[in-house]
């Protein structure tokens, strides 16, 4: 029998789109149940409920305990393993949080883990990135292996719907939890603009837009469109913007309808996280951009004359 | 403290990627190879722990064919201390790896394990996280930023959300982003110079670990590439476009 385990990413409220992209995955490998586990602090039956809504859900375990209150990796593995018993195949997004998690659930079981599954092709066969997407893998399971562990990369399935109604189970387990582990604290900057990773339209600056308050014809842009806000490694690393804009093989990974890449030349890392952008447009001073290559509406030009010009445009 | 870091030898990040007719895999014959980029900032944070005085010696160790000694070299030169390379001839899954990682950590009693975030061939993002696990032992991954006081690393982490402060006992895996440090380049000197220092060779069985059943590949192939679209020339032209696509209102 197939069962999958859905690993619930939240942040103690809500529940991640991601977890819906993973619970489509999931829901590929044409399992006979698909069950959600969610981790959390006592009380967690909100985002419980949330998991229990989505379409396709069979069962959602709430584990809820004081430890579970914040995503510690060397804690929640333990636990997992311990749960991994009853599945055929246990997935996680691939987010910061599955790709923290599951490779350390996977070695707890002397099992080898999947990164980034992008396409399921049957219960023991997926499809996956490599080469920051520049060629893709056919990875097969070994035979007789009593779990797949792995994490499935959001940009690549549709979020499950919502308007189910599964039931919701508390579990304990046995596992001993370690205390050399410590969570304290998340900076985040807070934003009224939409998640970069759900985000149907997404603005993206550049190295070229030169400095931090430079980017404030970025985020204009994205405010008039209600789009999302990103950035290159080059914008980030410079401290124009946050590192939870960066945009590519080693930051987000994004599959919005609308990606429009300002003072962005293209490299090969940065356009390893839009591969899956619906229409790609381009705004860069030179016409020679590898950028142009990839953008289905390319426009050469000096972004601080286009943009404001542009948003004009749009009334 | 003593220091083990995991150097992996990849096509280099600026090779532009070909996938093999035969679907077998990318082309690496006559393509530039270097050290996994996460792993020299690996190597630069050991360094820089041990010039502060709270590192003794810092290991390099790299599991893979025998050209893996080169990129084990260039760690030297940037003045690792002594290099283990175990030597295995097929490609290896990274729980092997870890299982090779570890077993050199623990005969050689290091308090710290630096890896990279992520190889950027397979792009797995797993090894330091399974060494942990195998280990019972804290990791931090992702890492932009690390801090050491009695026997604790402070570490702060690129996650999605922003960034997470993860307070862990030694001893600890750790795995690097790219924002933690500016790697620092290697001399001439240096290099003759770590030309003395020596590489260990070792086999999986030496280590005590075999190499498990991991996944296999049924193939490589290109992904669906994005052909160039339309150039416009003015804005007007590019919310028309946009328009026609349904992307913004009328
Ligand atoms: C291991 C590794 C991982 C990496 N991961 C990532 C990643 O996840 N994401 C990522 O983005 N990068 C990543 N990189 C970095 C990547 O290789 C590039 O260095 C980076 O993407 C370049 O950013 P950029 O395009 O903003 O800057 P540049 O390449 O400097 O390009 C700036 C562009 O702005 C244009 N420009 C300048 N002024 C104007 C103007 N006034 N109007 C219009 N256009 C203008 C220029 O023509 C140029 O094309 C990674 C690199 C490595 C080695
Ligand atoms: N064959 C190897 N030899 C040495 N270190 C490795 C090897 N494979 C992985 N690593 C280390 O683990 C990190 C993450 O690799 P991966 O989990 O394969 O993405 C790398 O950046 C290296 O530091």
């Amino acid at each position: 029998m197939t069962k999958v385990l859905i690993i619930a990413e939240h942040d103690g409220e809500k529940l991640n789109s991601s977890t819906a992209k993973a619970l489509t995955c999931g829901l590929d490998i044409g399992a006979d149940a698909v069950e959600i586990a969610v981790f959390g602090a006592e009380g967690s039956h909100g985002v419980a409920d949330q998991a229990a809504n989505l379409v396709g859900v069979s069962r959602v375990l709430l584990l809820a305990r004081a430890e579970n209150s914040k995503p510690v990796s060397a804690v929640l593995a333990p636990q997992i393993a311990e749960l991994a018993g009853d599945y055929s195949h246990v997935l996680a997004p691939s987010t910061t949080f599955g790709k923290d998690l599951m490779p350390r659930v996977a070695a707890l079981l002397d099992l080898p883990s999947v990164t980034d599954v992008m396409k399921v092709i049957s219960a023991d066969t997926f499809e996956r990135p490599i080469y920051a997407g520049n060629a893709i893998d056919t990875v097969k399971l070994p035979d007789g292996i009593s779990t797949m562990i792995g994490t499935a990369r959001p940009a690549s399935f549709k979020a499950a719907a919502e308007g189910g109604s599964a039931s919701v189970e508390a579990v304990e387990t046995n596992a001993t939890l370690p205390s050399h582990s410590r969570y304290v604290e998340l900076r985040q900057q807070v934003s009224d603009r939409p998640d970069l990773q759900s985000a149907a339209k997404v603005v993206s600056g550049g190295r070229g837009v030169g400095s931090s308050e430079n980017f404030a014809v970025i985020f204009s842009l994205a405010d008039k469109l209600g789009a999302g806000a990103g950035a290159s490694r080059a914008a980030v690393d410079a401290g124009f913007v946050p590192n939870d804009m960066q945009v590519g093989q080693t930051g987000k990974v994004i599959a919005p309808d609308l990606y429009i890449a300002c003072g962005i030349s293209g490299a090969i890392q940065h356009l390893a996280g839009i591969k899956d952008a619906g229409t790609i447009v381009a705004i860069n001073s030179d016409a020679d951009a590898p950028i142009f290559e990839v953008a289905d509406l390319g426009m050469v030009g000096d972004l601080f004359e286009l943009l404001p010009a542009l948003e004009k445009a749009l009334g | 403290m003593k220091i083990l870091v995991g150097i992996k030898r990849v096509v280099d990040y600026n090779v532009r990627i070909r996938v093999k007719p035969d679907g077998s895999g990318v082309v690496t014959d006559g393509v530039k190879m270097s050290m996994n980029p996460f792993d020299e900032i690996a190597v630069e944070e050991a360094l820089q722990i041990k010039e502060r005085g709270e590192c003794d010696e810092i290991i390099v160790i790299s599991i893979g064919a025998k050209q893996s000694q080169e990129q084990l070299r260039t760690a030297l030169a940037m003045g690792a201390d002594r290099g283990v390379h175990v030597l295995v001839d097929e490609q290896i899954e990274p729980l092997t790896a870890s299982k090779a990682i570890l077993s050199v950590a623990q005969s050689e009693g290091v308090d710290l394990i630096l890896l990279g975030k992520q190889a950027i061939d397979d792009d797995n993002n797993q090894t330091a996280q399974m060494v942990a696990a195998l280990w019972d032992r804290p990791q931090a991954t992702f890492a932009s930023e690390l801090a050491f006081t009695d026997g604790k690393v402070t570490a702060v982490r690129e996650v999605d959300a922003g960034l997470e402060v993860l307070e862990v006992d030694l001893p600890a895996v750790i795995s690097v982003d790219l924002r933690l440090n500016e790697p620092r380049y290697v001399k001439l000197p240096d290099m003759m110079k770590a030309k003395k220092k020596t590489i260990d060779v070792k086999s999986l069985e030496d280590l005590g670990v075999t190499s498990g059943a991991g996944v296999t590949s049924l193939g490589v192939r290109a992904p669906e590439g994005r052909q160039a679209g339309i150039k416009v020339e003015t804005v007007e032209e590019l919310v028309k476009e946009l328009q026609a696509r349904g992307l913004v209102n009328d």
